[in-house]
């Protein structure tokens, strides 16, 4: 294996942030995909969406400025951007399933090569379950985006043949962002877009164990 | 004349029946009727149905009712958060049945109860074990599951301002569930910071109008620095 130099969190999040267009409206799911936030280029305007019913999320307030009324899915307090506005969750839901979000990015447990997402449940029989706006958002936008790490703390590959964990939903990822590779999901299978420094497409394929289309 | 205030949160909840079917609005502390849910739990009905998000944080409001065993099935979307150990014990327990909800399906089921809709097609869930057992079908190339209304005999929900009417309005992300919730319970009690006169309200502004409300109580507000809601 050669060496080579895992992505940080927020070169992954720079990473994700270039391929969101210039007028996008996006849902950044909790976790590692709110990092995105802090990364979009300046030149670019994109409205943030939030599940409990902002269009126009705008960063963190400073300390002692927070207002609990005024929060993201994740329950942390935000501000609002001028021409932001506030709905209820049925709304708010009707916008991701109705096809009106261009994208979102969400964490994963498990992605397939063929784009089917795991991300709510491990399906352990002690573990509670919980959903939330998972399989909304996943299905709902244009494009699922997935930003996780490669490899789980065991060090098995989360881009799977098959999910073990229980879908979120069947087929509706079409990009992934690692700390070691970005993949697109296309009709032949996975293609690999880009890699880390130092890491060959053999040494990828091997940690991931499945057939992946080099560009 | 048509007055819905009623002058105390545990008047507003006298006849909640044991059996009933309550939803709670609120996303995270933002819009939860903290006094109301209090009344509630004060009030004794027992082996409840609560409609909410979540299924109790920490040791006060829906948690409390949890832990007081008043509470004999949760649907929500997001159960375990960090600070669920009351549903948690309870869960592992076998003591509270749970039914999980896709917080999108969740929405749309309790505003299809308050639009007299008799159920609809979803994409939401299919192909994922909270579909299983469901009926489907194949729409124009998509895969969709059959969703029913979602109704209750109360809901409780927090709103920012009201008239006697019980035309309501919300603050900022408070507003979540309120509106919806309010549509789909015979009895919807809205708590309000602030009450005003007939006509003071911006008629294009009133965001749940007065039909859907049955009783209204005002609440002092605790205010934070930024004029928000403590969590």
């Amino acid at each position: 294996m050669s060496a080579y130099q895992a992505w940080t969190h927020a070169q992954m999040a720079h990473r994700v942030a270039q391929d969101i267009a210039n007028g996008s409206v996006v849902n950044l799911g909790i976790g590692l995909p709110t990092l995105v936030a802090n990364q979009i280029p300046a030149d670019r305007e994109v409205i943030l969406h939030s599940e409990n019913g902002v269009l126009g999320v705008g960063p963190a307030p400073g300390a002692g400025a927070e207002d609990y009324d005024l929060i993201n899915a994740g329950k942390q307090p935000v501000t609002l951007r001028s021409g932001g506005c506030f709905f209820h969750h049925a709304d708010s839901f009707a916008m991701m399933r109705g096809g009106h979000l261009d994208i979102c990015v969400l964490g994963a447990f498990q992605v397939s090569v063929r784009g089917d997402l795991a991300n709510w449940h491990t399906g352990a029989a002690d573990a509670i379950p919980a959903v939330g706006g998972a399989m909304d958002l996943a299905l709902g936008a244009k494009r699922t985006f997935v930003m996780m790490e490669l490899l789980s703390k065991k060090g098995e590959s989360k881009i799977v043949a098959e999910c073990s964990y229980p879908l979120t939903a069947p087929a509706c990822v079409s990009r992934i962002y690692t700390d070691l590779a970005v993949f697109e999901v296309v009709p032949e299978g996975l293609r690999v877009l880009q890699r880390c420094p130092g890491l060959e497409a053999a040494d990828l394929q091997r940690l991931v164990g499945q057939p992946l289309l080099q560009s | 004349m048509i007055n819905k205030f009623v002058a105390t949160p545990d008047q507003a909840l006298a006849d909640v029946r044991d059996g009933a079917t309550v939803m709670i609005g609120g996303f995270g502390t933002a819009g939860l009727p903290n006094e109301l849910v209090e009344a509630l739990l004060r009030q004794g009905a027992r082996e409840l149905t609560v409609v909410n998000n979540n299924a109790g944080n920490g040791d006060t409001g829906l948690a409390a009712l949890l832990a007081a065993g008043r509470v004999r099935k949760i649907i929500c979307s997001f159960p375990r958060q960090a600070d669920s150990h009351h549903f948690d014990r309870l869960y592992r327990a076998g003591q509270i049945e749970l039914e999980l909800v896709p917080q999108g399906n969740l929405a749309e089921r309790i505003r299809a109860a308050g639009a007299g809709i008799g159920a609809f097609f979803t994409p939401t869930g299919h192909g994922t074990e909270l579909a299983k057992g469901k009926e489907t079908r194949v729409i124009n190339g998509r895969h969709y599951v059959l969703e029913y209304p979602l109704a209750a005999d109360f809901a409780l929900i927090k709103a920012e301002r009201g008239d006697r009417w019980g035309n309501l309005s919300y603050r900022m992300t408070a507003r979540n569930f309120g509106p919806i919730m309010a549509a789909a319970a015979t009895t919807a009690i809205a708590s309000v910071h602030e009450v005003v006169e007939l006509g003071e309200m911006d008629p294009e502004a009133v965001v749940t109008p007065g039909i859907y409300i049955q009783r209204v109580v005002q609440i002092p507000r605790a205010s934070t620095l930024a004029g928000g809601v403590k969590s």
